[in-house]
């Protein structure tokens, strides 16, 4: 976890679904208190995912747009790992179809990871490693989810969907990794069983004994090792599963609205799980500098936090505009959906011969 | 659906990349690619890929859907034009149907098509979205 | 090459025939050809059906309706081309006989569709486009063909109202004629509000501008037409004085021309120079109507109005039994039915009919010259065959 050089996202892309449902039209069908959910969680709508739109096509997006950030021919790609608790598989990878549709395959190495909300940063901090350890020349980390919430649950408000994918390499780096810092235990704050539907969790133990914990823990942690203060970065992101926490987290670890505001989208996108603190990264590229330097993060339950320091370079400029960016996903051209057809997209509903 | 895995594996870089064909003698784009140029014999060929950006010709509005796509239904499917050619027939997605409207640019999204039932594999490919 | 003549025809009533298996559908139309020809034996059998694997789990179909017609040992092949398996089975039947290699030869068409579910007659119906590039994403025949007519009415710039109006009218006329074939399968006449009114199937066509699914088959005697005149002496001679046959691509978005169905108008010039006769000459036809939209086409590509006008024409009234150049007096695939493969034959059936002057109710009061048009999927395949009375 010492300083590292040169080495750092070449290209990133995200993908949001353009459906949404409101908060309020949840809390109507199960009769509950928009106003204060609102309040309490900061969180006013949230994507939704089509019927036809998955992990994996929303990590092919999300990679393609990485890769036209970073200019170069997708076969260079020695590897891909995308971090989800939604793999449309239980047993074959989602990462596969990915490197085959980016055209990166076969020599292009793959695996899917699992870690609740953070296996997206996992799957970015292994990539960037193949990438310093010199065994491939560029590797992808993708961060996706279109996960679930129980009906009626507390996590039907926040649960959406969407992807964000790094390409790491060691030229034309556009914002270099300079430190890394990990904060790991095992705590069962959230969880799901092989066949159940939706996860479980453990209500208020998810807060303080696990997010908090965690976020603090490596925030803390990376401060240390990189010799760093709040006032030293332009940008901090947090694992966003509502707008509350990550502004409660971030204003703890000594960081203004200001510094997180960028990178704070779950009011508007929901909880977008292993895709959260990434999404928000793409968000804070989108409008960075050269010389800003970035802090970020995730959260994963079970459980465990990653963080990152990242410094712009001048290879940012002209990058954002070259494909979607992230903000205009969110705010413009999106289609709001009525419970029912919420459901309907979502599976939710009993099909005959089920 | 079940025996459907080679033929949809086979499909793989038609559907996942737009492989397509340039006739080495006209310039005419196929998709998919050929080993024979209709009309003229050609049989010599240079790979190309489709383009992500093209114009709608033609579309419909499938209210009765056929097996695999009735929880899509009413979709709008259309012929679409890609620039610098090669057509393909597919669905048009995230936009209301009463906007769809022929000569309308578009752009290709990689989506998931239905699945082999609720044990076989999940079956994707192209569809287009407006180029917003 | 032999000149040949039609000497028998039979179909039964179409509809859903549940209590009856594929092959006495088959044996019964067949018998009743037969029957009108006068014969107990044939020597060669052509069998026209779209996908009895798919139907009904049955293929060597043709050694099974040789068998069960009681005419072993003779040749028997099925012959295949989507909707237009019944043309090309006329087709191949009319070679054997113009070869010299055959003379009393059965042309037939059966299919049994109702033993599979409505999903799964779409699946069998879809076979005929392209699996891969057009089916795979979500195309079903209704799309195809309502891409066509969306395509054709901007083309034309025809105003959405009128447009509607054209198909319509193709609709309320076939049911009109289906109305007096006592074989039809929707024998019920048609107004046009209830046709524009209809469940929309796919934007724009709605259920009654589009055939049904239907069990039923068709079958008609050829043989040499100097034996026809000496030995079939039963009814008024009709000879097959051209045919014609084309391809065209089998997805409809490589064709030049989306609106255009190019495989009838390359058929049809075949057998137009084959028979020696102008479009003008015709005096009505039976066409493939699988969609109101399809109708409107074909009679473009037939020659008989011009690109952008079968529509007005149909409104016009100029397609009607009582109109310039009747289309479809037996009710075409809309209201007599469309069991795949038996299609072409029944319009066989119907020309010669015609052409004898034994129409009754629906008799054309001019049927000097008769042509068929029968076609495959989205315009995959055409064959074309016109008939006179001699």
């Amino acid at each position: 976890m010492a300083q590292e050089g040169k080495i750092g996202i070449v290209g990133y892309g995200s993908y949001i679904p353009r459906y949404r449902i409101k908060l309020e039209e949840i809390a109507k069908v199960w009769g509950a208190d928009a106003v204060a959910y609102k309040r309490g969680l900061m969180l006013y709508e949230k994507s939704v995912p089509a019927p036809d739109q998955d992990v994996i096509t929303m990590s092919v997006e999300a990679a393609r747009r990485a890769v036209v950030r970073a200019a170069i021919d997708p076969i260079r790609i020695g590897a891909l790992y995308i971090g989800s608790e939604s793999h449309p598989y239980a047993v074959k990878p989602s990462g596969t179809v990915v490197a085959e549709a980016l055209g990166a395959t076969p020599d292009c190495r793959c695996a899917d990871f699992e870690f609740a909300c953070k296996a997206g940063t996992e799957a970015m901090f292994v990539a960037y490693s193949e990438v310093k350890a010199g065994v491939v020349s560029y590797a992808m980390g993708i961060g996706a989810d279109t996960s679930q919430g129980a009906p009626g649950d507390a996590l039907e408000y926040s649960a959406s969907a969407g992807a964000a994918a790094f390409l790491f390499g060691k030229k034309d780096v556009l914002a270099t990794v300079d430190f890394t810092a990990a904060f790991m235990t095992d705590t069962p704050d959230f969880w799901r069983r092989e066949h159940a539907f939706y996860p479980s969790h453990g209500s208020r133990f998810t807060g303080e004994p696990a997010y908090f914990k965690h976020t603090l823990g490596a925030g803390r942690k990376l401060f240390e090792i990189s010799g760093t203060k709040p006032e030293d970065f332009r940008f901090a992101v947090f694992h966003q599963p509502n707008g509350k926490f990550p502004s409660r987290a971030a204003e703890m670890l000594g960081f203004n609205k200001k510094q997180y505001e960028t990178g704070l989208l779950s009011p508007w996108l929901g909880n977008t799980y292993s895709g959260a603190s990434p999404i928000g990264l793409t968000a804070i590229l989108d409008v960075a500098k050269p010389g800003d330097r970035i802090f970020m993060v995730s959260f994963g339950s079970g459980a465990g936090s990653d963080g990152f320091v990242f410094t712009v370079t001048e290879a940012i400029k002209g990058k954002a505009k070259l494909t979607p960016q992230t903000r205009p996903q969110l705010d413009e051209n999106k289609f709001y959906l009525d419970y029912g057809q919420y459901a309907k997209f979502r599976g939710k509903i009993l099909m005959a011969g089920h | 659906m079940s025996g459907i895995t080679a033929r949809y594996w086979r499909e793989i870089p038609r559907r996942y990349r737009g492989e397509a064909a340039q006739s080495v003698k006209t310039g005419k784009v196929y998709f998919p690619p050929r080993l024979v140029e209709p009309g003229n014999g050609n049989r010599k060929w240079k790979p190309v890929k489709l383009a992500y950006g093209g114009e709608l010709l033609t579309f419909t509005v499938i209210r009765v859907a056929p097996r695999g796509f009735e929880m899509q239904g009413p979709y709008a499917l259309g012929i679409i034009e890609l620039d610098g050619g090669g057509r393909i027939t597919t669905q048009i997605v995230d936009v209301p149907l009463e906007e769809v409207k022929i000569g309308m640019r578009v752009r290709v999204e990689f989506r998931k098509i239905t699945d082999d039932g609720s044990e076989g594999i999940h079956l994707y490919g192209y569809k287009v979205v407006p180029e917003y | 090459m032999r000149d040949v003549a039609v000497v028998g025809v039979g179909m039964n009533k179409w509809g859903e025939l549940w209590g009856t298996s594929l092959r006495d559908i088959f044996v019964e139309a067949a018998l009743k050809a037969m029957d009108d020809a006068g014969v107990d034996r044939i020597d060669s059998l052509y069998v026209g059906c779209m996908s009895p694997g798919l139907f009904v789990g049955q293929e060597h179909l043709a050694s099974l309706l040789a068998d069960y017609l009681g005419q072993c040992p003779i040749p028997a092949v099925r012959v295949e081309s989507a909707c237009a398996s019944g043309g090309m089975a006329l087709r191949m039947g009319w070679m054997d006989v113009a070869l010299g290699l055959h003379d009393i030869v059965m042309v037939s068409g059966i299919e049994k569709m109702l033993d599979v579910d409505g999903a799964g007659a779409t699946y069998a119906l879809a076979t005929a486009a392209d699996q891969e590039f057009e089916c795979y994403n979500g195309a079903t025949f209704p799309g195809l063909y309502a891409m066509i007519a969306n395509a054709y009415q901007k083309k034309h710039r025809i105003a959405a109202e009128r447009f509607r109006d054209q198909l319509a009218h193709v609709a309320v006329k076939n049911h009109a004629n289906g109305h007096l074939n006592p074989n039809a399968q929707y024998r019920a006449k048609l107004t046009l509000d209830d046709v524009k009114n209809a469940t929309m199937v796919a934007d724009p066509l709605r259920l009654y501008d589009c055939s049904p699914i239907t069990d039923g088959a068709a079958a008609a005697i050829l043989c040499p037409l100097d034996l026809a005149k000496k030995k079939f002496k039963n009814h008024p001679l009709v000879a097959v004085i051209g045919t014609g046959a084309a391809t065209d691509t089998i997805a409809l978005h490589d064709r030049e021309d989306l609106t255009w169905l190019r495989s009838t108008e390359v058929a049809a010039r075949q057998a137009y120079r084959m028979a020696n006769v102008e479009p003008t000459q015709v005096d009505f036809a039976e066409v493939h109507d699988c969609f109101t939209i399809a109708e409107i086409c074909v009679t473009e590509a037939l020659g008989f109005f011009a690109a952008g006008k079968g529509g007005e024409a149909a409104m016009a009234g100029d397609t009607a039994l009582k109109g310039k150049k009747p289309v479809n007096t037996s009710g075409g695939l809309k209201s007599k039915g469309h069991p795949v493969g038996a299609t072409g034959i029944a319009q066989i059936l119907e020309l010669v009919l015609q052409l004898r002057g034994e129409a009754g109710e629906r008799q054309a009061s001019k049927a000097r010259i008769g042509l068929a048009q029968n076609m495959g999927g989205s315009g995959g395949s055409a064959v074309v065959h016109i008939l006179k009375a001699l």
